[in-house]
């Protein structure tokens, strides 16, 4: 049995855990879901020895106990598997598996022959075949991830945790995870997802604990749950998945017509049209190139064929600087490097792409104005802070992702592209910024969604493209777009 | 049973550098080649003899830097470390009236006094944290002013015998047809020796692989349990210690101590390393790759009079070579980004 009994954790007057209790038996395949701030991370932290619990014992096999330090979290098995993986990316797959042995047993000397074996017979264990000499860098995700759990098992892993093992995998590989991790069930060692995407985790759990707030709100076998009661669990809100996609007006002009765009080894032959007022969605699994299309609408890889035109007017799409003056805003899918200036005020983010607009004579910037519209877009777009001049890091991933939304919305683009609109955000700001999405949409803007998320793509897109091997393989419109329809066409 | 192919089949190349060792041989062979035909006088046994004696001192230096590069780091204060640990050794045999035939007193010592200084660039990298570079910048202008006030600024041109002596132990001394002796210093041994051990310790020992793991990532090294701060203060002290060996080498083949000498040339050598395929962004590098570095910068360095080229423009020649040596290594990163992006997803 492995878990934690009545455990709380505070941190300065906030209280991260309370009374939580989650148990694990030898072989289980368990997830641990729950938002953003949920207490999820600092009840991993609490099993890999990382933060000491104010009250509550943590249980290890046989073993009750008040606290752990991180040597003797492993020593006693238990292995968490961040998101980066912990890897070196210049040594080889050998060693990246087996330097950690050779560190426990304190050698002075590396002997790569015994390394490569070492190595070889923990992948062997997992099933899974690697070339052992290539460096960690260049081989796929997947397969690092792959190396990380061969490197757990090595050191003797009994409770294995996986913090959102499948954000960034294809299906083949999720199902290559899931194939490595009843393998590890068969070994008896305890898997723990640790997620808030959902979908594919609750095809290999078998039971859940889901926290809110701190407190443990629902548990038990996953079979007695389906999305709506996890999310209930999760959000406390009853949030129902309703399309909000609005009507088009059928006489509404091409704001942005796409044709025949190619670029070697990402896209071919790409072509669409969208309407001022309706809602485009783009979908397809990681590596179809989805992302490389919307990158391109924005000047980031370069279109090697075929034109893109604004309002009739051919762009010529050099950057995103040319993107920005043809009128084409862009939400990046990774806010915290591309879409925020985190360390900057709110303010400054919000106005960061607007700043031509607010310039008086001699390139001065009219301070008022900009205050003005600042407070403006704070409240319309319901970003919780006190104070604009807060740095964006002072914000939750939903406030940043409005931040972001506000910057472009602040230059009043004809095209809006938002790729993953509300990745790492909560359910209940998802669909607050998925309603600004169709206000926007309302009033005359083009806009396009490239997401993975399928309940998403279906909740508000009038139009779907599927994207396959970079190509559009499929489109839906309005009443065909399910999500089983959706499905079906990924996985053909 | 087999679930996966690698994405790439080139076994270990960047860990071994191979590509560019083989560019410098290449290099190497055709820059000789237009040197020669450009000047005759060039094709003699003399010319690799006294190409691999300019190159001794500046290899024990830029293997030492290799170590620091590998893991991520850089030092710029090798040179006046080398030049203190030297010119104090001398200082110090001469007013204890040690001038003695030993070889071993004043290189244990130039060691000692080499590894006291590394370990104040040790205890600001690894005690405190600070940033390399300007680390070894500060103690750079540190090590020179105290070497300046306290120790001595005068030229000395009577070293211990040992060291006079050393200047001139040849290994081979051949005749050549143009009447010239074409001598190789026996210092090449204790050189290739050394270059051998500290190949075998990058990798084959834990504390090797562990500066290599800390050049690519400082954080998981850490996680995988490895001590980075006891590892990175060890580097630093070492390379104190081996520029000490190449301080006082360096008095004894000149046959003088000077203080003020060394100065500047961190340029070269960090030129050198870098052609050699270290990465100076850490985790990559070989002492094949080094050695191979410091032979062409030196073959340039000696011969661009011989095509016509003056003296003066030796210094802008070798900051260019550093340049293609860290540009090379960005474009070959860009491309590597841009593979990644590529669509892998086959047909299912």
């Amino acid at each position: 049995m492995f878990g934690t009994d009545g455990i709380s954790k505070a941190f300065g007057g906030a209280k991260a855990l309370s009374n939580v209790s989650f148990q694990v038996t030898p072989g289980d395949i368990h997830c641990l879901a729950g938002e953003n701030g949920s207490g999820k991370s600092t009840l991993i932290k609490i099993m890999s020895g990382v933060e000491t619990p104010d009250s509550g014992t943590i249980i290890l096999g046989e073993e009750r106990l008040k606290s752990l330090t991180p040597r003797e979290a492993v020593a006693k098995g238990v292995q968490v598997i961040f998101q980066d993986f912990s890897l070196i990316p210049n040594l080889s797959v050998a060693e990246n598996i087996a330097l950690s042995t050779d560190l426990l047993e304190k050698r002075k000397f590396v002997n790569p022959a015994r390394n490569r074996e070492v190595a070889a017979k923990a992948l062997d264990l997992i099933g899974v075949d690697l070339d052992l000499d290539a460096t960690v860098q260049s081989i796929p995700v997947s397969s690092k991830q792959l190396v990380a759990i061969a490197r757990a098992l090595n050191q003797g892993v009994k409770l294995l945790f996986m913090d959102e093992a499948t954000t960034a995998l294809t299906r083949k590989e999720i199902d290559q995870l899931f194939s490595v991790v009843r393998s590890l069930k068969e070994k008896g060692v305890a898997t723990v997802f640790v997620s808030h995407k959902l979908d594919e985790v609750q095809e290999i759990a078998e039971s859940i604990t889901i926290l809110r707030n701190g407190v443990v709100t629902a548990e038990g076998p996953i079979a007695d749950f389906d999305r709506k009661a996890i999310s209930l669990a999760m959000t406390g809100l009853d949030v129902t998945e309703v399309r909000l996609a609005p009507e088009v007006p059928s006489d509404t002009a091409t704001v942005l017509e796409v044709s025949n765009i190619s670029s070697k080894g990402r896209f071919k032959n790409v072509s669409f049209s969208v309407k001022a007022g309706e809602i485009l969605g783009i979908t397809g699994l990681l590596g179809s190139g989805r992302n490389e299309i919307a990158e391109a609408l924005f000047g980031m890889t370069a279109i090697e064929s075929g034109e893109v035109s604004v309002k009739g007017t051919p762009i010529a799409l050099k950057g995103p600087r040319s993107a920005v003056s043809a009128g084409i805003g862009y939400v990046p899918q990774d806010r915290l490097t591309q879409g925020l200036f985190l360390n900057q005020s709110i303010r400054r983010n919000v106005m960061a792409s607007a700043i031509e607009r607010f310039l008086g004579a001699a390139g001065f910037i009219k301070g008022a104005e900009i205050n003005d519209t600042v407070n403006t877009w704070v409240t319309d777009l319901k970003i919780k802070t006190d104070n604009p001049d807060n740095p964006a890091t002072s914000l939750s991933g939903g406030n940043q992702q409005r931040v972001v939304l506000a910057k472009w919305l602040a230059m009043s683009p004809s095209v809006l592209i938002l790729n993953g609109p509300t990745v790492g955000v909560d359910i209940g700001s998802k669909r607050e910024i998925l309603e600004i999405i169709r206000d926007k949409a309302l009033e005359g803007m083009a806009i396009v969604i490239v997401s993975d998320d399928i309940p998403e793509i279906v909740q508000i897109a009038h139009r779907v493209l599927v994207v396959h091997q970079g190509e559009v393989s499929a489109e839906l419109t309005d009443t065909a777009i399910t999500e089983s329809s959706l499905y079906k066409e990924l996985a053909a | 049973m087999s679930y996966i192919t690698p994405l790439s089949k080139r076994k270990g190349l960047q860990l071994f550098g191979s590509p560019n060792e083989i560019f410098l041989i290449i290099a190497i062979a055709v820059l000789s080649l237009v040197i020669g035909f450009t000047n005759s006088v060039f094709f003699s046994i003399a010319t690799p003899f006294d190409l691999l004696r300019s190159s001794l001192i500046e290899i024990l230096f830029a293997l030492g830097l290799l170590i620091v590069l590998v893991s991520g780091g850089i030092d710029i204060s090798f040179p006046i470390v080398g030049i203190f640990a030297g010119y104090t050794t001398v200082v110090i045999m001469l007013n204890l009236g040690l001038d003695t035939y030993s070889l071993w007193i004043p290189l244990v010592l130039a060691a000692i006094v080499g590894a006291i200084l590394g370990s104040v660039n040790a205890l600001l990298i690894a005690g405190f944290g600070l940033p390399t570079l300007i680390a070894t910048l500060g103690t750079t202008g540190m090590f020179r002013g105290f070497l300046l006030s306290y120790i001595g600024s005068v030229y000395i041109a009577n070293i211990p015998l040992g060291l006079d002596e050393f200047s001139t132990a040849d290994l081979i001394s051949i005749q050549t047809g143009s009447g010239t002796l074409a001598r190789l210093h026996v210092l090449v041994i204790p050189v290739l020796i050394l270059a051998i051990a500290i190949a075998f310790m990058m990798r084959r020992t834990m504390f090797g692989r562990t500066i290599f793991a800390i050049g690519g990532n400082e954080e998981s090294a850490r996680r995988m349990g490895m001590n980075v701060r006891w590892t990175k203060a060890r580097i630093y002290m070492l390379v104190g210690a081996l520029s000490g060996v190449a301080g006082i080498l360096y008095i004894s083949l000149q046959r003088k101590a000077d203080p003020y000498d060394l100065a500047g040339t961190e340029l070269e050598i960090i030129a050198a390393v870098v052609l050699g395929g270290a990465s100076i962004m850490g985790g990559y590098g070989t002492v094949t790759g080094t050695i191979l570095g410091v032979l062409l910068i030196n073959l340039i360095k000696d011969n661009l009079i011989l095509l016509g080229i003056p003296g003066s423009w030796q210094r802008a020649a070798i900051g260019l070579m550093l340049l293609i040596g860290v540009m090379s290594q960005a474009i070959a990163d860009k491309r590597r980004a841009k593979q990644a992006t590529v669509i892998e997803e086959d047909a299912s």
